[in-house]
């Protein structure tokens, strides 16, 4: 089971109301590479996956419900004191209409979260090579959302969002190391 | 009697603390998860383990609790849906 803690992982400050950046950041909320995938994505494959690595598909998983909540709550602070004006104003008139202030899963052109984001082919490699792609996805992304984003307390939670991006294909890439090395053994004895 | 520090600014050093020291846990968790015989690493994870509970101990103390579903304990009236979320501070 999951246990809730209440705080952040990392801290989340914002300079001031930006519904713009917010409507970017969306991205990375309900998008294709974003957070939401990414946990489902792991947490899913976790179960037909060799055991040697069900520990970094949960691990990695759980971290990534942690990144959710930090985006969730950029988007928050970034939107609660938009007027309807401002949100139509930044592209959000649409969203508006349909959620006013509400945070929904959906990716920065509007389109709801889908389940066709995410794979689970049941061949550990295939599934491992996916979760790279997409962690290198989803730091790619970060990088575009940075540079595009003039709020620098917003940068720092969002450098650090990248950068775990990094750590995790990092991760990803030792885990295919290792069920490589189980398979050689196997056959060699 | 004057108060010495601020709470808001107390209560923002401790979280910040606590996320530091939770950080460097979730990284060796993911470290260790795919190289599970590296001795000192599991050292440091078992030191800042301790060190962890210890700082949300503290913060709970004034602050209220951190953790759900009996992690933390609560005070009475039941605190645990108190404000501020972690959005909220």
């Amino acid at each position: 089971m999951w246990y809730y803690e209440k705080k952040l992982q990392y801290p989340v400050k914002v300079t001031e109301c930006n519904p713009r950046l917010a409507k970017y950041l969306i991205e990375q909320y309900g998008g294709a590479d974003g957070e939401l995938s990414a946990a489902l994505r792991y947490l899913n494959q976790r179960y037909s996956i060799p055991d040697k690595v069900i520990g970094l598909l949960t691990d990695i998983g759980t971290e990534e419900f942690a990144h959710l909540e930090m985006i969730a709550t950029m988007i928050y602070k970034l939107t609660k004191d938009a007027t309807p004006e401002q949100m139509k104003a930044a592209g959000l008139g649409a969203h508006y209409a349909n959620h006013d202030h509400a945070l929904y899963y959906n990716n920065a052109a509007g389109s709801a979260w889908t389940a066709t984001y995410i794979q689970a082919k049941g061949d550990p490699i295939a599934d491992l090579y996916e979760d790279i792609a997409a962690e290198e996805k989803a730091r790619a992304t970060y990088q575009w959302i940075i540079n595009m984003s003039d709020d620098p307390c917003l940068n720092d939670s969002l450098k650090f969002l990248r950068e775990r991006e990094v750590v995790h294909s990092q991760r990803f890439r030792e885990a295919v190391e290792i069920l490589k090395f189980e398979k050689d053994r196997k056959q060699f004895f | 009697m004057k108060q010495a520090t601020d709470p808001a600014k107390e209560r923002y050093a401790l979280m910040e603390k606590i996320q530091m020291v939770d950080f460097a846990l979730v990284e060796l968790t993911l470290y260790l998860d795919t190289h599970p015989q590296d001795t000192q690493a599991i050292q440091q994870f078992n030191q800042l383990a301790v060190e962890s509970r210890d700082l949300k101990s503290a913060y709970e103390q004034r602050f209220g609790p951190l953790r759900q579903y009996g992690g933390s304990f609560s005070g009475y009236p039941w605190n645990w849906g108190d404000s501020p979320w972690p959005w909220q501070l």
